[in-house]
C-alpha cells in the first residue's frame, strides 16, 4: 500500500461544550473514493468539517502529505484540500467557467488574473466533469445535478491532492446521484486523488466506494472496504440504535423487520426469489423452510402447494390470503 | 474581458464625459455647450460670469456628483457581496446613519455650531477632522449590522434589523437636536436634503482623496469579492482569511460612506439601485468589471439626478436627496417583486 495521504491520530471532534467522536486514528490513501456513513448525528459534518480545517479538533493531529493540517497557512491548505458542499450556490450572473475559475483563487496574484496555466487547468477540469458544454451559460440555467458537477469541477481546478465533498447528493434526483457517484469513482482511479465524501446513500456508496468509514451514534467508528464492514456487522452496529434492522443479504435496510404473520416456505429462481421474498414480508408473511404452505418459483409462475400456478405475484398474494381464510 | 463588455464599458465612460458636459450648462443660467466645453479646454469665454459660474461652482459640483456616484454605488456593491443580500446598501443597513453619528460627535465634543453645515466653516483639518469621525461612525454601525448578520440568513430580516440600527442612531442625533436652537435644526435639516454644492476649494480636495483611497483599497479586494461569492465557507477553502478581506471591505465601504455623507448628506438609493442596474446590464458578477462598470454607471446616475434637480428652465432647485429617491426607489421595488426570479444578483 503507498503512503496514505491523511491520516489522524486520537483525534477527538466536536464542540467546546461537548464531545462527538474520537480518538479516531483514520488514514486516507491516494486514488481512492472514501465514504462517509452513518446516521444523523453521529458527527458526519463535524468531521468533514474539522477535516476541512475550518473547525478545530479537540484534541489529537490531523497530518496532510506528512504535514500537520493546523499549521499550514490558509492558503498553502487550500492547494492541497478542496471543498464541495451541500447548500445551493447561488451567485447569479457568473458563468460556469467563471465559476471553475475561481478555484484558482489559491494561485493567482491580488488581482485574481488567470494565466494560461489557469486557463487549461479550468479546460480540464470542465473536460473531466463532462461541464464543457455549458461551461458558458450561468448558474440560475443549471439544474441541481449540473450545478453539482460544476462545483466539482471548481474543486477539481483547485488541483488538490484531496477533494472532500459533504452530502453533495443531498438535493439531487436519482439519476444525478448515481451520475455523480460513477463520476467521483472515475475520478479517483483517473487522477489519482483521495476523494471523501459524506453521504445517505448507503446503496450508492456500498456501490462506488473504495473504502467505507461508518460512524455509530454511540460514537463506535468502522473503516473497511464495504462488503467487509457488511459481512463484519460493523453496518448493523453503527445503524442499530436507530431501530432499523440491515439485511446483510440484501444490503438494505428492512421496513418490515420481523414479520409475525403466517409461515410460508419459499424456494425457486434467485432473480424472482427476491423479490417474491420482498411481497411476502410486506404483507406480514414468514418465510421458513419446512412450513406448511409452500411457494416455489419457476421461470414465469408461482407454484402454490405444488398444485396451484398464478402468473403474477398480485395473484399470488390473492390466492394466498384465499386459501389461508378457507382454513 | 469580452469585445461587448469593452463596447458596454466604452459607451458608459463616453456617457459619463457627455453627462458630465451636459450637467455643466444646467443651473439658474442656462450657458450654451458650445461654451462649456470653451471653458473646460481653453478657460475661457466670451462672458466672464459664465468662466466664473462654471470654473467655481458647477465643475467643483459635477466632480462631487461624480465622487459620490462612485464611492456610493461601490460601496453598496461591496455590501451586497458581503452580506450576499441584494437588498444591503450604505443607507439601507443603518452606515448613513453612523456617518451622521461621526459628523454629530465632533460637533457636540467641539462645542460650536451644532450643524453639520458648519464643516463648510470649518478649515482644513476640521474636514479631516470630520471624515474620520463620519467613517468610523460608518464602520461602528457597519461592524454591529455584521454581528449580526451572522446569526441572520432572511435577507429581509437583515434589512429590518440595518434599518432598526439605523433609527436607533438617528435617535441619538435627534436628542441631540432637541437640546438645539431652532435656526441650528433647520440647518440640520437642510444637511439631511442632501447636496452637491457645498463642496469647494480644499474640501473637494480631500473628498476626492478619500473616495480615491476607499476606491483603490475595494479594487484591491475585488479578488476577495468574487471568492466571497460561493459563500463564506467556500472562500475560506480557496485560502481567503475572511476575517481580512472583511476588514479591507469594511474599510473601503467606510471611508467611501463617511466621507461623502459629511459632505453632502444622506443619500439614499444610489448604493442599493446602482450595483443591481450594473449587473442587469453586463450580465456579470465578477468584481473587477463590476467595480469600474458601477463606478460609471453611479456617476452618470448622480449626474443626470443633479441635472433633474436644477429642474431646468426655472430659478429653483430640489434636493438631490429627493431626486435619487424618486429614481431609485422604484427600481428598489422592482427588484423586491422580481425577487423570487432571481434572489442573489
Amino acid at each position: 500500500m503507498s503512503q496514505p495521504l491523511l491520516t489522524t491520530h486520537d483525534l477527538r471532534i466536536g464542540y467546546a461544550a461537548k464531545s462527538v467522536a474520537g480518538p479516531l486514528n483514520l488514514s486516507l490513501q491516494p486514488g481512492q473514493l472514501v465514504g462517509l456513513l452513518g446516521p444523523n448525528g453521529a458527527g458526519k459534518s463535524t468531521l468533514m468539517r474539522t477535516l476541512s480545517g475550518l473547525q478545530a479538533a479537540l484534541s489529537g493531529e490531523i497530518h496532510l502529505n506528512g504535514q500537520v493540517l493546523a499549521s499550514l497557512a490558509p492558503t498553502d491548505l487550500a492547494r492541497k484540500l478542496s471543498l464541495v458542499l451541500t447548500e445551493r450556490v447561488e451567485a447569479g450572473h457568473l458563468r460556469v467557467r467563471e465559476l471553475v475559475a475561481l478555484g484558482r483563487t489559491p494561485y493567482t496574484n491580488w488581482l485574481g488574473s488567470l494565466t494560461a496555466e489557469d486557463q487549461r487547468k479550468v479546460d480540464w477540469a470542465l473536460e473531466l466533469t463532462g461541464t464543457v458544454a455549458f461551461a458558458d451559460r450561468r448558474l440560475p440555467q443549471l439544474s441541481d445535478g449540473e450545478r453539482q458537477k460544476v462545483m466539482l469541477a471548481r474543486a477539481l481546478a483547485q488541483d488538490t491532492d484531496l477533494i472532500l465533498l459533504d452530502e453533495p447528493t443531498a438535493h439531487l434526483d436519482l439519476p444525478s446521484r448515481v451520475e455523480l457517484m460513477r463520476l467521483l469513482h472515475e475520478l479517483a482511479r483517473q487522477t489519482g486523488k483521495a476523494i471523501l465524501l459524506s453521504t445517505h446513500e448507503l446503496d450508492l456508496a456500498l456501490q462506488a466506494a473504495d473504502q467505507l468509514w461508518l460512524m455509530g451514534t454511540n460514537g463506535s467508528f468502522a473503516q473497511g472496504v464495504p462488503e467487509d464492514l457488511v459481512l463484519n456487522g460493523a453496518f448493523e452496529r453503527a445503524f442499530t440504535a436507530t431501530g432499523f434492522v440491515f439485511d446483510r443479504l440484501t444490503g438494505t435496510f428492512q421496513l418490515y423487520p420481523s414479520p409475525t404473520g403466517p409461515a410460508v416456505q419459499l424456494t425457486g429462481e434467485a432473480g424472482p426469489l427476491f423479490w417474491t421474498r420482498r411481497a411476502l414480508w410486506r404483507e406480514g408473511y414468514r418465510t421458513e423452510p419446512g412450513a406448511a404452505l409452500t411457494v416455489e418459483v419457476q421461470s414465469d409462475r408461482w407454484l402454490i402447494d405444488g398444485a396451484i400456478a398464478v402468473t403474477s405475484i398480485q395473484a399470488l398474494l390473492e390466492e394466498l390470503s384465499k386459501r389461508l381464510k378457507g382454513r | 474581458m469580452t469585445p461587448r463588455l469593452r463596447l458596454v464599458l466604452g459607451l458608459l465612460l463616453a456617457a459619463t464625459v457627455v453627462g458630465f458636459l451636459v450637467n455643466l450648462t444646467l443651473g439658474s443660467v442656462a450657458i450654451p455647450l458650445r461654451e462649456v466645453v470653451r471653458i473646460v479646454l481653453h478657460h475661457e469665454s466670451e462672458q466672464t460670469a459664465w468662466l466664473f459660474i462654471v470654473e467655481k461652482i458647477r465643475i467643483p459640483k459635477a466632480c462631487t456628483a461624480v465622487l459620490v456616484g462612485w464611492g456610493l454605488s461601490v460601496s453598496g456593491l461591496q455590501m451586497q457581496t458581503l452580506f450576499r443580500n441584494p437588498l444591503a446598501g450604505p443607507s439601507e443597513l443603518g452606515i448613513t446613519a453612523g456617518a451622521g453619528l461621526g459628523v454629530a460627535a465632533v460637533m457636540l465634543g467641539s462645542g460650536s455650531v451644532t450643524s453639520l453645515y458648519a464643516i463648510r466653516q470649518l478649515g482644513l483639518s476640521g474636514s479631516w477632522l470630520i471624515v474620520g469621525m463620519a467613517s468610523l461612525g460608518s464602520a461602528l454601525v457597519l461592524g454591529l449590522v455584521l454581528l449580526i448578520a451572522g446569526r441572520l440568513r432572511d435577507h429581509v430580516v437583515l434589512l429590518l434589523v440595518g434599518v432598526m440600527v439605523g433609527t436607533i442612531t438617528f435617535s441619538v442625533i435627534s436628542i441631540w437636536q432637541y437640546f438645539s436652537q431652532p435656526e441650528q435644526i433647520q440647518e440640520y435639516l437642510l444637511w439631511t436634503f442632501g447636496s452637491l454644492g457645498g463642496v469647494l476649494g480644499s474640501h473637494l480636495y480631500v473628498l476626492s482623496g478619500v473616495v480615491l483611497l476607499g476606491l483603490v483599497l475595494a479594487f484591491a479586494s475585488s479578488k476577495a469579492l468574487n471568492a466571497l461569492l460561493l459563500g463564506e465557507a467556500y472562500a475560506r477553502s480557496m485560502g481567503l482569511t475572511v476575517r481580512r478581506a472583511r476588514t479591507l471591505i469594511i474599510a473601503s465601504t467606510s471611508l467611501l460612506t463617511g466621507s461623502i455623507t459629511a459632505f453632502c448628506g444622506p443619500i439614499g438609493f444610489i448604493g442599493i439601485a446602482v450595483p443591481h442596474l450594473t449587473r442587469s446590464l453586463l450580465g456579470t458578477s465578477n468584481h473587477r468589471i463590476l467595480i469600474p462598470a458601477n463606478g460609471l454607471i453611479g456617476s452618470l446616475l448622480m449626474l443626470l439626478c443633479d441635472s433633474i434637480a436644477q429642474l431646468p428652465g426655472t430659478q429653483s432647485i430640489l434636493p438631490i436627496n429627493v431626486v435619487t429617491s424618486l429614481l431609485g426607489a422604484p427600481v428598489v421595488i422592482w427588484m423586491i417583486v422580481s425577487r423570487h426570479k432571481s434572489v442573489f444578483v
